[in-house]
């Protein structure tokens, strides 16, 4: 038998993506109570591509098949929603690493650490995550990640494609003015981007389903990590209100008013 | 708390004082309904130990599916709203989607292709589908509340296995009891039914049949022993292709307008046997238990219907509208209106999931459900008139869904029960608690 996937896939739980962000009264970050939250967009992507990669081994429209979707996510009591959000969408297990809701989020070099500890232990070959989490808005936990297990990375997938039985995979990725292909063998990390795919909604036999698959409590000690805080937020501010522009009536108009400016 | 009236009713009967407290905080006694409700009793279970929730609370299971429904809804229905209502006609793309998303089985068991949720799990998808499109919304309602239940009840084991896996993934069903001559007086139904060697013969016609285009089974009231009266109905199972049964014709409505409503008709629609729905004679039964709880699900529309109307015009007149310098919705005699209807809208939502737990815990919810139903769809029908208002012009035109709703909530108090008969069911419960 040949080789067979075994994916990590690290969500996020984050405010959702519809509700307008409000500073917190101390400004020292977002106010999150009371608001609604959902699984980080990005990581809908990286789920959903696990599950078409499952999919297509099974259809044998790929050369490898998929063993096992390990959902992973860090965060305090209400973690598991999006847990078993990812496990209606086609996950087979996940973890819970409980980290108090008091601390925030762990930096992305902790969360770096963990997954490396994740990988290392649960004999990973293929780890899928979202490019960046919208809340944070950092970007580094995949590049990070790839960086201390020595392993190439493909970032802002736009298509995924296993390539062989031997694990060579070719990934897409949308640059300047085009796209580039990436190809690199396993194991790997690839960070997905929004034209990856279109996320399923979970089925409601699926959310039924996802009740009886197991989920683990674990902690960062687990995985011989540290929650170290490195960077300190100072302050948090809501952008100055936009002001309002003006209209110039054509091309000349708007070549004065730009020389006018100074701008040119 | 049932236990607890029952413990204390023996109490009362020779202690005046008692008697008299009892009589004089009504409210906190469970009416009984039995000769109204033959639904079987899930539970037994005492609930007087637990420790009461907010109503509102949903189980995680419950509260998952109502933000996957409510996603689905906004990204997939939301833009086919518009050009649905005005074609009078539902998409089929959205008729598979539902199926897809397991909307057409939430309690239908695992082992028939369904979801094996529960009750208030249906309540809150029809809740969350209204408030996008209250004609999808029913569409699922009709579907789940009445046709599933009454075979998933009243079906035996072979009728499990022959409609169930069809209705949970790819076949609507209507549920066909309203005639010409008879509505809110059901049991005055006209539609026959005949014995043969082998099965049965039906003739007559159906009206106002929700789903009906859209539908491939259909659940029929007939009478099969007309001397006999009501107790001679009986239902049937027919499907569409079924010689001798037609669509005669589709009705132009008002509101809901993409959900199909139709008078059917049956000529010497021949049947086997094991299409029988339970037993002979049994039809008024099993329609009066289905549309008890059936009515929890309207009331769920017309709420879900009232908070997507609200949301729609809240939004407008917080975010867009600007008079006089400011937002229309900073102006006093607005934010009393809209304080008012959310007001409203939560507590019809309260008496909705209040009915929709009792039938759970296998308490009466007879009058629940009626006082959910009625006051639900009165509050539909305010919240979406004044939203209209709210919104001016904008709620006027045919381009944003303000006056769909409007139109859309008149249906409430109309259908599976109109709010006149609802009001009937709770002074008859009302009245038998307080005669002497």
């Amino acid at each position: 038998m040949s080789k067979a996937l075994r994916i990590l896939v690290p969500v996020k739980r984050v405010i959702d993506y519809a509700i307008k962000p409000r500073i917190n009264k101390a400004s020292t970050g977002v106010e999150t109570t009371g608001v609604k939250h959902s699984m980080n967009p990005f990581d809908e992507l990286s789920v959903e591509e696990a599950v078409r990669l499952r999919q297509r081994g099974e259809e044998s429209k790929s050369p490898m098949k998929v063993e096992n979707i390990l959902a992973l996510s860090a965060g305090g009591p209400k973690t598991p929603d999006v847990l078993r959000t990812a496990m209606a969408m086609g996950a087979d297990r996940a973890f819970h690493i409980d980290v108090p809701e008091a601390d925030g989020s762990p930096e992305p070099l902790t969360v770096a650490k963990m997954l490396r500890g994740v990988v290392e232990k649960e004999n990973i070959n293929l780890v899928l995550l979202g490019k960046q989490a919208i809340d944070g808005d950092q970007g580094q936990t995949g590049q990070m990640l790839a960086g201390l297990l020595g392993w190439p990375q493909a970032t802002q997938a736009s298509k995924v494609e296993i390539k062989d039985e031997a694990g060579t995979v070719e990934v897409t990725h949308e640059v300047d003015g085009g796209v580039e292909t990436l190809r690199a063998k396993l194991p790997m990390v690839i960070t997905t981007d929004l034209r990856l795919n279109e996320p399923r909604y979970a089925s409601l036999p699926n959310i039924m389903k996802a009740k009886k698959k197991p989920l683990e409590k674990k902690t960062l000690a687990d995985f011989g990590v540290e929650d170290t805080r490195r960077l300190k937020t100072v302050k948090v501010t809501e952008p100055p209100p936009r002001k309002g522009g003006g209209k110039v009536e054509d091309v000349d108009g708007l070549v004065s008013k730009l020389k006018e400016l100074g701008a040119l | 708390m049932a236990s607890l009236v029952r413990a204390l009713r023996p109490l009362s009967r020779t202690v005046p004082s008692a008697r008299l407290a009892s009589r004089r905080f009504p409210g906190r006694t469970v009416p009984s309904a039995y000769a109204f409700s033959t639904t079987p009793r899930r539970r037994e279970a005492d609930l007087s130990d637990l420790t009461p929730t907010p109503i509102s609370l949903l189980s995680e299971t419950e509260s998952m599916m109502a933000d996957t429904v409510q996603k689905f809804a906004q990204e997939q229905i939301g833009p086919k709203v518009r050009d649905m209502d005005e074609a009078e006609t539902m998409d089929p793309a959205v008729v598979e989607q539902l199926f897809e998303q397991g909307l057409m089985g939430v309690e239908i068991p695992e082992e028939y292709g369904g979801a094996g949720m529960n009750f208030t799990a249906a309540i809150v998808a029809i809740e969350e589908l209204a408030r996008i499109d209250p004609s999808v919304s029913v569409m699922v309602d009709v579907h789940n509340t009445l046709v599933n239940t009454a075979i998933m009840r009243y079906g035996d084991a072979q009728a499990h296995r022959t409609w169930l896996p069809k209705l949970s993934t790819g076949t609507v069903g209507s549920f066909c009891l309203s005639e010409p001559a008879s509505g809110s007086d059901a049991f005055a139904l006209q539609t026959k039914a005949e014995k043969t060697a082998d099965g049965y013969k039906l003739n007559g016609s159906k009206m106002w049949i929700t789903n009906a285009m859209e539908s491939g089974i259909f659940i029929v009231f007939a009478n099969l022993n007309p001397s006999a009266g009501y107790k001679g109905i009986t239902a049937f199972i027919v499907e569409k292709d079924t010689p001798g049964f037609s669509i005669a014709k589709k009705e132009k409505k008002l509101g809901i307008r993409a959900s199909s409503t139709c008078v059917l008709n049956f000529d010497d629609v021949v049947i086997p046997k094991s299409n029988l729905l339970g037993e002979e004679g049994q039809g008024y039964k099993y329609a009066i238990n289905i549309l008890n709880e059936g009515r929890i699900g309207i009331a769920a529309q017309m709420t879900g219907l009232a908070l997507g109307a609200w949301e729609n015009a809240a939004r407008y007149v917080w975010n867009d509208r600007k008079q006089f310098g400011q937002l229309i919705g900073e102006f006093q005699g607005m934010q009393h209106q809209i304080a008012q209807a959310y007001t409203e809208i939560a507590a019809a939502r309260a008496l909705v999931y209040n009915a929709a737990r009792k039938k759970e815990a296998g308490q009466d919810f007879v009058q629940d459900a009626a006082m959910a139903k009625l006051y639900a769809s009165q509050v539909a029908g305010r919240v979406s008139g004044s939203a209209v208002e709210w919104m001016g012009g904008m709620g006027f035109v045919r381009e944003g869904t303000a006056e769909k709703m409007f139109r859309d909530s008149k249906i409430g108090a109309i259908y599976e029960g109109t709010s006149n008969i609802q009001l009937q069911t709770i002074a008859k419960l009302l009245q038998k608690q307080y005669t002497n």
